[in-house]
């Protein structure tokens, strides 16, 4: 398959410079940046869009194996390549959970046979999650996982955390932990703040997450562990975090989208698609986040995308399955941030690339000659409408469910193979 | 922030601005208010006769939906649909449907089907009003009874006829809520309910373990001490403990409750001398209040009782009354269409 | 035509029909109630001019309307106020205008929710006929004919008067 995407703009989030030229892909990777004297059997047409190196998503949620109601690698792959990602970490909470390498191998087969974009398993660190047991992390890493993490559920015992941290140190792995004190957090449903209070929702207090990110900075620290924290979700944890690296500490971070765009206000109503975990914070927290961004304390926009069928959705806010799907809308949704003067153009692309592509300990993707050819067609003047009949995924609760978004993707190339096409049937 | 988000209003209001659910007196503006308490003054009135029923929901079903027990609160909302001559279903919740694997939206659609008007619904999660109102049977007048920790409109209503009828006014009245405001549905909505009619001043009293977070964005002055707290109050509320605040290692026990924070005729000085005591009840005398204080002249307990009938078929009328108008107007569209 | 109406000499008409209509069937303290907020006006003239000693009653029948899932609840809507039995009394029930005769049915129903009269007397200034209800005035200070775009509406209580309004089409 030979394709010319022609006409539009080549941007690369390393320099941040944007070129005008054609991109040749054949055989998987980006032949030329100029138009090929030999015959293409595809034109993609980039008029008005950006080409830029595929997104990579630290932490989506495919539902597979699992949750059949809720989505499977192929729908949610699809929603991915529609929201132009082209490589998913795909977090282990599944059912089973992916603690084994032989779940691990079910994922990766799964998507090589039915997946559009390439997927990354991320194992589980405890056996089964359930924080007492160590998993087999060599194993685990063998069959192809590219980090180990707690998914969803807190680590309640030091103990085990600083042995799961020396463990993983010993091969060099990466731990993606998402902070959260357990005893803290308890019951709660929103972020313990003014909106909780009028709506009457159990909080979660702040610093169920700043105590949690201390101990495993101080852990991390002592044990040398590469650290990665999951969608950290207040400003005093960009701060903690932002000290322990000028100290040295090998620890990252990223943040949801879906954190810097809304605050706590966006329950008001008991709108139970904003029920999410970690919940959306203050004002001030996302003002936060959004310095810990440009600042470079956080490298990595997660789309956090947790697709669910209609009936989790569908109850008091309280007993609503938590999360948002965001996989097509994120792109969308950094834009408007762009728009608002929020973020540059540039930080935004470079959180969607090249930082998680260090996260996980890989050269940053640029659109050269050579590469693969993982990239995202885009047209960011454009506007579509997002609704329940436009989004791919089996999730329908977008954030921007309803609303006109910036941002229209053309085409998505995983691998040098047409992954979404605009009004294709690819 | 707003305090009265547009969305409240949204929903609760039909496009006329009259009342169609009454989920949480958030959004609901001091006219409104008032018609409320002037109609169930009409109810009042009602209730002196011989016959003390009205024939207003003649032929209507009211459906009463307590997912958490409530015999007393039950009861009140039974007797006023009762008094509107609306046929009345109790459904305990709690023990039928949903302890067989239904969902909340199947009860509720089935309910729905079965012609009911309106459904009464107390919940011990913040928000299921809402949800059901937004999301699972709009036709239907939701009236919420009591929800998590959110909102109890109706017993605030009730509360501020008391006032009313004691008071005469809410301009200019200084009002302490006293107790476990954290938990506490009624507070939230008697805080907004005062407010929006006019008072001067409303405070919380207790210790911080029990005020929620960020409680000044309620528009209230907080208070941990009793002294301070009830300081030339006009009205104070007593709200009731929960036993398993004890449990939850946000109080010692009920007696260093009582001594800090329990309403004795010595702290009841503290207020105006003519000051009136309310209180939601149950009562827990020696918990949160001196007997003496409980039966004493200035304590309108009892009254409460009796409002609480009145201000239930008030917003019941109007909330059917607004319903019945969205209704005649959609028939209309249709008809000229 | 409302020039014509003269309420101060309609009202000392009535009164005397209403005295002898009194004497006729022998009711010597009758209780009076006036239908808001028209009918209470003319109660009140009726009440002076009779010389009861007893108050007179005052009846809100938005409660009893029947046109309540059409037209919903009043929002002004006061309370009743009868400030005396009326079981086995002999009632004179007033009002301003009557037509289809629905308000009357109502005031009625409410009547009989506090208790069983012996009789009651229905007085009204204005009769527009158009009736909907088997339900006649004993006592009546005029009959109208309305075009169909017109209104009628008792103003007062200081000086009683009534107007003529043209009625806006489908508005």
């Amino acid at each position: 398959m030979k394709i010319l995407i022609e006409n539009g703009r080549v941007f690369d989030p390393v320099s941040g410079r944007e070129t005008e030229t054609g991109v040749f892909v054949k055989e998987g990777v980006i032949a030329a940046l100029e138009a090929p004297e030999q015959a293409v059997d595809r034109r993609i047409d980039a008029q008005g869009c950006l080409i830029v190196p595929g997104f990579i998503d630290l932490s989506c949620h495919v539902r597979e194996p699992g949750d059949d109601q809720k989505g499977s690698i192929a729908s949610e792959t699809r929603a991915a390549a529609h929201g132009g990602f082209t490589t998913l970490c795909t977090s282990p909470d599944s059912s089973p959970v992916n603690d084994s390498g032989a779940v691990t191998n079910l994922i990766l087969d799964v998507a090589a046979r039915t997946g559009a974009v390439r997927v990354l398993p991320v194992g589980a660190i405890t056996r089964g999650l359930g924080g007492e047991l160590l998993s087999d992390m060599a194993g685990l890493t063998n069959a192809g996982c590219v980090a180990l993490s707690n998914g969803d559920r807190p680590l309640g015992n030091s103990r085990v955390l600083r042995r799961c941290m020396a463990y993983a140190r010993t091969f060099g792995l990466t731990l993606f932990i998402q902070p959260e004190n357990k005893a803290l957090a308890a019951e709660g449903c929103a972020h313990e703040g003014s909106v909780a209070t009028h709506l009457g929702l159990p909080g979660i207090p702040e610093v169920a997450e700043t105590i949690a990110v201390g101990e495993l900075l101080l852990l991390a620290e002592e044990t040398g562990v590469r650290l990665h924290l999951s969608q950290v979700s207040t400003a005093r944890s960009v701060e903690l975090i932002g000290r322990a690296q000028a100290r040295g500490i090998a620890v990252t971070a990223d943040v949801a989208m879906h954190h810097l765009l809304f605050n706590e206000s966006a329950l008001r109503g008991f709108d139970s698609r904003f029920h999410v975990r970690p919940p959306l914070r203050s004002e001030a927290d996302r003002q936060g986040l959004l310095a810990g961004v440009r600042d470079g304390v956080i490298t990595a926009i997660t789309s956090q995308h947790r697709p669910q069928d209609p009936a989790a959705k569908q109850a008091p806010l309280a007993e609503t399955a938590p999360g948002l799907s965001t996989v097509e809308t994120t792109l969308g949704m950094g834009l408007r941030l762009v728009e608002n003067g929020e973020l540059s153009l540039p930080v935004l692309l470079a959180a969607l690339t090249s930082g998680p592509a260090q996260v996980l300990g890989r050269t940053p993707p640029r659109l050269d000659v050579g590469a693969p050819a993982d990239l995202c067609v885009f047209a960011p003047g454009e506007t579509w409408t997002v609704t329940a009949a436009s989004l791919l995924s089996t999730g329908k609760h977008a954030a921007v469910l309803g609303e006109a978004l910036n941002g229209v993707v053309r085409a998505t190339l995983c691998n040098g193979k047409v992954a979404f096409v605009a009004g294709g049937d690819d | 922030m707003s305090t009265s988000p547009a969305s409240d209003r949204h929903i609760q209001l039909n496009p006329f601005g009259q009342l169609r659910h009454f989920l949480s007196i958030d959004g609901l503006d001091r006219n409104l208010l008032t018609e409320i308490l002037d109609t169930a003054d009409s109810f009042i009135e009602v209730g002196e006769r011989s016959i003390k029923k009205v024939p207003l929901l003649r032929g209507r079903t009211v459906v009463n939906l307590f997912f958490e027990a409530s015999t007393r609160t039950r009861s009140t909302f039974e007797l006023a649909a009762k008094r509107l001559s609306a046929d009345v279903l109790n459904l305990d919740i709690s023990t039928s449907a949903t302890s067989k694997g239904e969902s909340l939206s199947d009860t509720l659609l089935n309910l729905e089907a079965m012609a009911s008007d309106m459904f009464v619904v107390r919940h011990a999660q913040s928000g299921a009003p809402h949800f059901i109102a937004q999301s699972v049977t709009p036709g239907v007048a939701i009236i919420n009874a009591g929800d998590g920790r959110h909102a109890h409109p109706t017993q605030a209503m009730l509360d501020m006829l008391t006032i009313r009828q004691h008071k005469g006014r809410f301009e200019g009245l200084v009002v302490a809520i006293v107790g476990d405001i954290l938990h506490s549905r009624v507070a939230r909505s008697q805080v907004r309910a005062l407010l929006t009619l006019g008072a001067e001043e409303v405070r919380i009293v207790g210790p911080n373990t029990l005020l929620p977070r960020d409680a000044e964005t309620l528009g209230v002055k907080i208070h941990n001490d009793m002294r301070s707290g009830l300081r030339d109050a006009d009205v104070v509320i007593m709200l009731r403990l929960q036993r398993e605040r004890m449990e939850g290692a946000l109080l010692p026990s009920e007696r260093e409750f009582y001594r800090q924070y329990g309403l004795t005729t010595e702290k009841l000085a503290y207020a105006r001398p003519d000051a009136i005591v309310m209180h939601p009840g149950p009562i827990n005398r020696g918990v949160e209040i001196e007997s003496a204080v409980a039966d004493g002249p200035q304590s309108v307990i009892l009254n409460q009782v009796t409002n609480g009938i009145a201000v239930r078929m008030a917003v019941m009328s109007m909330a059917m009354s607004g319903q019945l108008a969205e209704r005649q107007a959609a028939a209309e569209t249709q008809a000229s269409k | 035509m409302t020039a014509l109406i003269n309420v101060e000499n309609l009202l000392k008409t009535m009164c005397d029909q209403l005295k002898g209509e009194l004497q006729a069937r022998s009711v010597e303290q009758p209780a009076l109630i006036g239908i808001r907020t028209g009918g209470v006006w003319l109660a009140d003239y009726l009440h002076k001019a009779l010389a009861l000693e007893e108050p007179f009653g005052e009846l809100d029948i938005s409660f009893y309307r029947d046109d309540f899932s059409r037209m919903g609840l009043n929002p002004r809507v006061r309370p009743s106020h009868l400030p005396f039995e009326t079981e086995d009394r002999h009632i004179i029930l007033v009002d301003d205008v009557i037509m289809s005769g629905r308000t009357i049915r109502a005031a009625m129903n409410e009547i009989f929710d506090y208790g069983r009269p012996a009789s009651i007397i229905l007085v009204t200034l204005l009769d527009l006929g158009a009736r909907e209800l088997p339900i006649q005035p004993d006592i009546v200070g005029q009959s109208l004919q309305l075009q169909r775009h017109q209104r009628v509406k008792l103003l007062g209580p200081d000086p009683l008067r009534v107007e003529l309004r043209e009625r806006r089409e489908n508005t």
